[in-house]
């Protein structure tokens, strides 16, 4: 928001308030300051997520294992499609776990702004913990489905191989993403509200451009390979199911391409935010 | 080395506001035409770079503008004006909420601002979860609030619902809550926005004492209020917005009178001048007063005694039969009543030429406490029914309970009484010694 420049001096923060002009730095070391607030809305949100719903946080089973029981049957059954030799409901719900909670992410976030409009006209504070707090809030929603694909596991008979070490650094990547992609939008969401009616197509549109219904190895050509790559999600689900299910799609150097692009998603997210923060409270 | 603690340089904020609607779309076919082709007009200044074109945004508007003061440390200043007059602008530029469009401010210290109580409370979660969470948002630390809780539940008088969602809590209770926590916030600079124009009297002024007491403690508290009788009481300094500049800097005294005799603010008396003064036909309005019983000039009156609302006229041209209206709305907007003058000695008589003084007595224990705006008007019944004159919120009064309970329908009770209307009604009770009482259920 504004140019704050605090000295620590004698302990009093002297803060100045002046206007902006253009990019402003990211000023992360502030929103370190406020990691208890970002704390709390991340608390509230997993607090209310399911508040006065009959089933409660079964919800956040629920969602994937329907997703998962419909593409079993039409795209399993009805239309064949090959699974890496993995039984097609667990080829499937291993997609869908991350993939939930990258899409409920994108989807809580990029509204959160808008949301949480009273806070910003009253309040200060940064604004990037609303964002944040919603991709956060849905992590609880991941664990729980995350225990579900671990029973369907042993169901199968399907071990986890070592390489589900490499599952924490697969989280960051969705994390990354996730935050890149809801600063934009929710940036954007506050003066173009035509941005709420995109998302819902947007997150759909790009889940038929990850292998999530079927499988990355269907992509043959190495130049669309490398496009394919372009769309950091697609490292991180066949890295999903090449960590946990022993397919043979280990990401390997396409998955380079993919952090290159989150982390760009993410730093350019974060600046076009800053930008336009100083303006979120006045036309909200 | 100065004391000064919030200094503000050549402060002033630019909005863009819309354009006025000045062609007008007279069929059907010209606005869904215009409807159709504004979303490509949009997207091309767009693409120009406009960035405000997207809402039609190209009027500008100074919402404040040169403004400048200092203020030192354990100084209480209240800040007051007209709406419009660019309070809440310059709050939410103190408070960081929105950035000046020109100028500069140095704070020293933390600033806790207060734009609102309540902000950020969450209905589905309980009143002790919304203490944290409202407590992060203001700015306190998870220490800091657990360290206050036992206090800010005292203090908002809601311990027995502490585990209920804030839902279910009446709007006093909330409000009340709200206030405890940020009431025990710590900040060097505290920024209060009208948390007092709400709560019932006796919450309101245990609301004073505590700003009081903050300010007692060396810390710096910038008040906005419309509440004049709580801004002199609590405030030495005062600073009067007018349009968007800074009006006057000075003694709280000296400026809230000048104020409210200005007629700028809303207060018991308006007297009207020449220029100001509603004019009709026949008949031009002279003043507007509250009066108590003992017919003195009031801003309160008590919630038992009556309280009369005085319109003084002149005819200049007789012949017409004249009846004065009064129209009481509360401070939440809700029109109370409307009054009609229905004096038997002037109902249906043409008035001759002269001074008219009609005053209509609100009884006592009919209304609720808070603040009561009147609105006035003269309306002409022959030779045509025609609005002669009328002047909207003309004058406002407090209505306040003591709470002496003999003559309060409150009762014993001194806790929250909803209900927009206080009437002392009169109950009958029947009693039946021989009647057939029996505990359980009818089969």
């Amino acid at each position: 928001m504004s140019n704050v420049k605090s000295s620590k001096s004698v302990d009093i923060p002297m803060v100045r308030i002046e206007a902006t002009k253009g990019w402003t730095a990211l000023n992360l070391k502030e929103l370190w300051e406020f990691r208890e607030l970002l704390y709390f809305f991340t608390w509230r949100d997993i607090k209310v997520r399911y508040k006065q719903t009959v089933l409660g946080a079964s919800w956040a089973i629920l969602q994937p294992l329907f997703a998962m029981l419909v593409f079993s049957v039409v795209f399993g059954r009805l239309a064949n499609m090959p699974s890496d030799g993995i039984p097609y409901p667990l080829f499937s719900f291993a997609a869908l776990v991350p993939w939930y909670f990258f899409a409920n992410g994108i989807g809580s976030a990029s509204n959160s702004l808008v949301v949480g409009s009273n806070l910003l006209k009253k309040v200060y504070f940064p604004r990037m913990a609303l964002p944040i707090s919603a991709i956060f809030g849905g992590f609880v929603d991941f664990v729980l489905a995350f225990s579900v694909l671990f029973l369907m596991m042993l169901f199968y008979g399907v071990m986890p191989t070592a390489n589900v070490v490499w599952l924490p650094f697969l989280l960051v990547l969705i994390f990354i993403t996730s935050m890149g992609v809801s600063f934009w939008l929710s940036a954007m969401n506050v003066q173009f509200r035509d941005v709420r009616y995109v998302v819902p197509f947007f997150i759909q549109a790009w889940m038929f451009i990850t292998p999530v219904v079927y499988p990355a190895s269907l992509i043959q050509d190495p130049f669309l390979q490398i496009i394919y790559a372009l769309n950091p999600m697609v490292g991180v689900i066949e890295g999903f199911r090449w960590a946990l299910l022993g397919t043979d799609t280990a990401p390997g150097p396409m998955i380079a391409i993919s952090f290159l692009v989150s982390v760009s998603l993410l730093v350019s997210g974060a600046f076009y935010f800053r930008r336009m923060e100083k303006t979120f409270a006045d036309v909200v | 080395m100065s004391n000064i603690v919030v200094s503000v340089k050549d402060v002033g904020k630019k909005f863009h506001i819309g354009k006025l609607q000045s062609n007008s779309h007279d069929t059907l076919g010209q606005k869904l035409g215009e409807m159709i082709m504004t979303p490509f007009r949009r997207a091309g200044q767009l693409a120009h770079g406009h960035a405000t074109a997207a809402a039609d945004l190209d009027e500008e508007f100074w919402a404040i503008q040169d403004v400048n003061f200092d203020i030192e440390q354990g100084e209480l200043v209240g800040i007051i004006g007209r709406n419009g007059a660019g309070k809440s602008t310059l709050l939410k530029i103190l408070s960081r909420i929105t950035e000046p469009t020109t100028g500069s401010i140095s704070i020293r210290g933390r600033v806790g601002s207060l734009l609102e109580v309540g902000t950020g409370f969450h209905p589905e979660l309980t009143g002790r979860e919304n203490i944290f969470l409202n407590g992060a948002i203001l700015g306190m630390t998870k220490n800091d609030i657990g360290l206050a809780f036992d206090e800010i539940v005292s203090f908002s008088e809601v311990e027995k619902f502490l585990d209920t969602p804030v839902k279910h809590y009446s709007s006093g209770m909330t409000l009340r809550l709200a206030f405890a926590v940020a009431a025990h916030l710590e900040p060097e600079v505290l920024i209060v926005d009208e948390v007092l124009a709400v709560g019932d009297a006796r919450f309101q002024r245990k609301c004073i004492n505590k700003m009081e007491d903050v300010g007692g403690q060396g810390r710096t508290v910038l008040f906005v209020s419309h509440n004049m009788a709580a801004v002199t009481r609590m405030c030495k300094r005062v600073i009067l917005l007018d349009g968007g500049t800074l009006a006057a800097d000075g003694s709280a005294q000296s400026i809230v009178s000048s104020y409210l005799s200005s007629g700028s603010g809303t207060s018991s008396v308006r007297e009207f001048n020449s220029e100001t003064a509603p004019k009709g036909d026949v008949a031009i309005m002279k003043a507007v007063r509250v009066r108590n019983r003992d017919g003195q000039i009031t801003e309160s009156t008590n919630i038992s005694d009556s309280v009369g609302v005085e319109i003084e006229f002149d005819v200049f041209e007789e012949g017409c039969v004249l009846q004065p209206h009064v129209i009481l709305v509360n401070d939440e907007g809700v029109k109370l009543f409307t009054s009609v003058d229905l004096d038997p000695e002037w109902r249906n008589k043409t008035r001759p030429k002269g001074r008219y003084t009609s005053t209509a007595w609100i009884p006592g224990n009919l209304l609720t406490e808070g603040m009561g705006i009147v609105s006035v008007a003269i309306w002409a019944l022959e030779p045509s029914r025609k609005l002669e004159c009328w002047y909207r919120e003309a004058v406002a009064f407090q209505v306040i309970d003591s709470m002496d309970g003999s003559n309060s329908a409150r009762g014993e009770w001194a806790g929250d009484f909803d209900g927009v209307m206080r009437p002392m009604l009169n109950w009958e009770t029947e009693y039946n010694a021989g009647a057939d009482v029996r505990s359980e259920k009818l089969a």
